[in-house]
């Protein structure tokens, strides 16, 4: 199940996010990690130090693309320019499957830089699945797109945010990025079972998940990634990696980042769960 | 009629990108006196612990504590000029006018020196200095990650003539000032690029950065050459002939019309003239800034 057609029939273990402040430590201590993911928009520049890094990471790492702006569900076409610099950074990396965000945040070519819900409507998914199908098309490597974290919900939505996500991959043919981080976050903002959205995605189609932290405030939770994984958030993995198999585990932390040490020995906690899914596979991927 | 997924999307965009109260909430009413609570109710749910505003509220902060952060941490140096009440006051203005329209939060700070020529009200009574500060931090983020294409090879130069145009390495950036913002700047500690650094997470607070102190800045006039080395920025003090040689260069002249593009006003004796140039071209050949105008121009 864990290498399908969503993530380039890989098998790909823990991974962890490349962050600036990690750069020298995994440059000069050549870490064994399995694999980086790259905020695709970090490098999608013309030259200087990203790149150099980028050139140096992946010739010891495999690493896999993140995007946040390419913002699927916005009602506007895709931005040509991000789309062609997006696909270059593809050829550079190899990376087996890209993924971005079931989300919109540019409006007439305005960019909020932020990940907005979608009202779940037909309209929207249909929309939104057109728009991942083009840009699979471009890229020419498998798309996953991720749920989102969210704070808010619209009266025009039709259906739940898990059978709109199910809508728009099945429209799309594409692969998922589950977030159960973002799964957690949501269900306590929106007052939903957790565990009912993990059990409704369709298994076959997890190209990849993410795991993080977040922070509980008075009225809502907030996805502020400065956290290690809570255990509500390791429960629904446990559950989703019931489900997929031993999926490529992606653990984020973007804010108060701490040693590269402890966010990888973070990570590392998701082989607890990955073991019991499948003992020899994961215990080959840890010698290796 | 259910409104369209365009029709929501601007409505909600135009609230989530409307500025802040003082207090960094969000307003009561938006700039047309409608209501934000009105709004907020018809296109989001409450629930049990938030109303519609109060979510929405949450993404109108988002929105520009993200913008806010990005745009402190690319013009510490302009900050430094202005002091925190006028830099906040010209950064408030300055994103309400110029929302992002890159994917990338690198180019925020793009129009902003054509901006603050226009509302000099903001940077008075420091525009000067606060324009050449401005314009060398745009600079640095420029030479950061732009483009480094193949130098033109000294074999090549066997084939120059007066007719051949050249070009000036992308990530080498021309500035005419009248401060020496350049060793303020080093001093601010600037070590990175635009903070462009795009990120998925939400911000639990704004961040307050410390307003560094501005010393010593003189007024004279100022050559820069802002370029990369070895993936650092460097700031390189060059005379007004190079100024204008490269600017030259740069803007598509072929090499005579450079070079005497470079002497005119020059005080430089004429037979010193050759030797300048010899000298001129041979370090510029050695730091890779030249390079076939058909590359420069990619």
């Amino acid at each position: 199940m864990p290498a399908n057609r969503f993530n380039g029939y890989t098998e790909y273990g823990v991974g962890i996010g490349l962050r600036i402040p990690h750069y020298r430590h995994i440059l000069q201590e050549k870490p064994v990690v399995d694999w980086f993911e790259i905020i695709s928009e970090n490098y999608m520049v013309d030259g200087g130090r990203p790149l150099t890094v980028l050139d140096q990471i992946l010739e010891q790492y495999r690493v896999v693309q993140h995007g946040v702006s390419m913002y699927f569900g916005s009602a506007e076409p895709l931005n040509r320019e991000h789309l062609k610099r997006l696909k270059q950074l593809v050829r550079r990396t190899g990376t087996p499957w890209l993924s971005d965000h079931l989300c919109w945040g540019s409006v007439d070519g305005r960019y909020t830089h932020d990940l907005l819900p979608m009202p779940y409507t037909f309209e929207a998914a249909q929309w939104t699945a057109e728009k991942i199908r083009q840009v699979q098309d471009f890229v020419e490597v498998p798309v996953a797109v991720e749920n989102v974290s969210s704070y808010a919900e619209y009266h025009v939505s039709e259906m739940t945010e898990w059978e709109f996500l199910n809508e728009v991959v099945e429209r799309a043919d594409c692969g998922i990025l589950l977030d159960v981080n973002n799964i957690y976050v949501s269900s306590q903002n929106h007052s939903f079972d957790a565990r009912t959205y993990v059990d409704a995605v369709p298994a076959e189609r997890v190209a990849q998940i993410h795991i993080a932290g977040h922070s509980k405030f008075e009225k809502y939770i907030l996805d502020t990634h400065d956290h290690p994984v809570l255990d509500p958030v390791w429960a629904l993995y446990a559950r989703a990696i019931e489900r997929c198999g031993p999926t490529a585990t992606l653990l984020e932390w973007d804010d108060n980042i701490p040693t590269f040490d402890e966010v990888h020995a973070e990570a590392l906690k998701a082989n607890r769960y990955l073991l019991q899914a499948a003992p020899e596979q994961v215990e080959l991927e840890a010698v290796r | 009629m259910r409104p369209s997924l365009a029709e929501l999307q601007r409505h909600v965009a135009a609230a989530v990108m409307q500025p802040l109260t003082q207090r960094e909430t969000m307003r009561q009413r938006n700039a047309s006196g409608i209501s934000n609570a009105e709004t907020a109710a018809q296109w989001i749910k409450p629930n049990d612990r938030l109303s519609s505003f109060e979510r929405l509220e949450i993404y109108n902060r988002q929105y520009w504590f993200r913008v806010f952060a990005s745009f402190e941490e690319d013009f510490p140096g302009l900050q430094a000029v202005l002091g925190r009440r006028r830099f906040q006051a010209l950064m408030r203005a300055y994103l309400e006018a110029n929302p992002s329209t890159s994917f990338s939060l690198r180019n925020l700070g793009r129009n902003l020196e054509a901006w603050t020529r226009t509302n000099l009200q903001f940077v008075e009574p420091y525009a000067a200095l606060a324009l050449d500060m401005l314009r060398l931090e745009w600079a640095h983020i420029e030479s950061f990650d732009m483009a480094a294409v193949p130098s033109l090879q000294p074999e090549a130069l066997g084939e120059v003539d007066e007719a051949t145009r050249i070009g000036l390495q992308p990530h080498v950036m021309l500035l005419a000032l009248q401060h020496d913002v350049d060793n303020a700047l080093i001093a601010l500690q600037r070590d990175a690029g635009s903070s462009n650094s795009s990120v998925n997470n939400a911000a639990s607070a704004r961040v307050v950065r410390r307003v560094r102190s501005l010393s010593g800045v003189q007024q004279q006039e100022l050559f820069l050459a802002v370029h990369r080395w070895q993936d650092t920025v460097y700031y390189k003090r060059i005379t007004r002939e190079d100024f204008q040689l490269l600017r030259a260069i740069r803007g598509g002249s072929t090499l005579m019309e450079s070079i005497e593009a470079a002497f005119a006003g020059s005080t430089l004796q004429d037979e010193a003239r050759a030797a300048y140039l010899q000298s001129a071209f041979q370090h510029w050949m050695a730091m890779g800034w030249l390079c076939p105008a058909q590359e420069a121009a990619c």
